[in-house]
């Protein structure tokens, strides 16, 4: 095998259809850096989903001194035996897999903490004004919110019973939605990658007949003959592909990493994210490019 | 060398077929000519013992080896030990003599320098020393040739086989050309060549055999091209 001598075909090879070569970049870029973004999408909605599975799924406020519902201000604050008595009760439900209870010095605490970035807020706010809370998570947080709500609505010293996960739910679909738009245009550029590979290559060996016609007639092996194509292909997708990784790289770090201001808490997509996804389009893209052109050459040289 | 056995060969977008019935045998280091109108079957003959085509019926047997019983990946080892030279040359234009020369080497993987020290040597042999660098265009049709012949037989080939070398020759040029086809010859290699020259055919005085609507109408060693010319 003689590398320097297959390069110096697969250069004139690139060199010679220079303009569908480009195109062939291009495509296969911008199809793998979509395909990337999906992906990054797809673990970013499991990261800030994971955070909050973690979670809890039902919040019960309890009344504070401050409160303003018309039922706090009937009942007044919650006393301790109401506290315990609720506590108890609710872990006596079968639906209830844990139960915590945050008093109002913790829930000031988290709340300070949220809100870091914005002193000016924390300090109007006293640790008074802070309701406190038990924090349950249900067994099964879609059937069991109605039973365990109704259990406990309505008693002395309760506020507002609060499902976390339908305030999470329209920005999940959100997210999804987008996702899903991602990965379906990046499904469609794919398959015109295919196409714009079969294409090229094509080409490429009809520009090479005179070469590849006398590399058969002096009996150079079908492997020899196909692989300058091959190395072509996988050259072009190569390409591509560190483009692809530079576009992924400003996605992370100029449009998902901002969503990070949304959030309190930590749901920034790591380094090894990102490298996992820009591996993964480079495995995709050579091995879409490398495909394509063996199986177009194999009908296209047929001995 | 070649053993063709009851050899025919139908193709499929023709009823009558190209090659009927042919048996012969092209001993090594042999010289054949081969005659007959166009038409006549020479061209599938050829293509035949390259296994460009598979016989419809009967065997072809190269240097002992049945080309039925050869699988597809083994032609190209086949093709190492054969030859060919065409009536239109089939050069890379954007290639120097040297390089066209050395490209035959060099995609059946042979070490650069084994192809420094044997092309130089073969394009002597055919008489271009001293035009390694020049383009095929800035050649004559005779030395073009003589390029072709010199990359077919930079790899020491057993058999060499030329359809209508000198088709596109002019006379004079021509006797060039059979003089570096017949020191080949000399060298061991069997060649069967194609031609339509008579001139040729009845100077050199070798075995001849003619073909006729796809059959062997004559095979005659130290022949002429033919008595109706």
């Amino acid at each position: 095998m003689r590398a320097q001598f297959v390069f110096s075909e697969v250069w004139t090879g690139l060199r010679r259809n220079l303009t569908m070569t480009v195109a062939l970049i291009v495509v296969v870029a911008i199809s793998l850096s979509l395909l990337g973004t999906g992906l990054l999408f797809v673990k970013q909605v499991n990261n800030t989903r994971t955070y909050w599975q973690g979670k809890v799924e039902l919040s019960i406020y309890l009344c504070t001194t401050t409160s303003v519902s018309p039922q706090c201000r009937q009942n007044g604050p919650s006393t301790p035996a109401e506290r315990s008595q609720l506590g108890s009760d609710l872990r006596r439900l079968p639906q209830v897999q844990h139960v915590f209870y945050e008093s109002q010095q913790q829930a000031f605490q988290h709340f300070k903490q949220d809100f870091s970035r914005d002193p000016s807020f924390t300090n109007l706010v006293t640790q008074n004004e802070i309701p406190d809370s038990f924090q349950v998570k249900l067994v099964n947080a879609q059937r069991d919110f109605n039973v365990v709500a109704g259990t406990v609505e309505g008693r002395p010293g309760v506020d507002q019973i609060v499902n976390d996960a339908s305030i999470l739910s329209k920005f999940y679909k959100l997210l999804d939605g987008a996702r899903n738009a991602v990965v379906i245009i990046a499904i469609i550029l794919i398959v015109a990658a295919i196409l714009l590979v079969a294409n090229t290559i094509r080409l490429s060996a009809f520009n090479r007949r005179r070469e590849t016609s006398i590399m058969r007639l002096v009996g150079a092996s079908n492997f020899y003959i196909q692989l300058p194509f091959l190395v072509e292909g996988v050259i072009a997708g190569m390409f591509g592909w560190l483009i692809a990784a530079g576009l992924l790289i400003a996605v992370k770090s100029l449009g998902l990493d901002t969503l990070q201001q949304y959030f309190p808490y930590n749901v920034q997509l790591g380094v090894t994210d990102l490298l996992e996804v820009i591996v993964l389009a480079m495995v995709l893209g050579v091995v879409l490019c490398g495909m394509t052109s063996f199986l177009t050459l194999r009908r296209y040289l047929r001995a | 060398m070649i053993h063709f056995d009851n050899v025919t060969k139908t193709y499929s977008s023709q009823n009558r077929p190209a090659l009927e019935s042919v048996s012969l045998d092209v001993e090594k280091s042999e010289f054949v000519f081969l005659v007959g109108p166009s038409g006549s079957g020479k061209s599938t003959f050829l293509r035949l013992i390259l296994r460009e085509e598979r016989p419809s019926e009967g065997r072809v047997y190269v240097a002992g080896k049945d080309l039925a019983r050869i699988s597809n990946w083994k032609v190209p080892y086949l093709r190492r030990r054969i030859g060919c030279v065409f009536q239109d040359f089939r050069l890379l234009p954007n290639k120097s003599v040297y390089a066209n020369v050395a490209f035959a080497l060099q995609v059946i993987g042979k070490p650069r320098r084994f192809i420094r020290k044997v092309v130089p040597e073969v394009i002597d042999l055919v008489g271009l020393e001293g035009k390694h660098d020049r383009m095929p265009h800035e050649l004559s049709g005779g030395e073009q040739q003589r390029v072709a012949v010199a990359r077919a037989f930079v790899n020491r080939p057993m058999i060499l086989l030329a359809d209508e070398p000198t088709g596109n020759i002019d006379p004079a040029t021509s006797i060039g050309i059979m003089k570096v086809l017949d020191r080949i010859n000399r060298t061991g290699t069997t060649v069967v060549m194609a031609t339509h020259d008579a001139a040729i055919v009845d100077s050199m005085r070798k075995r001849v055999i003619e073909l006729e609507y796809g059959k062997v109408v004559r095979d005659q060693s130290r022949g002429v091209y033919g008595q109706a010319y």
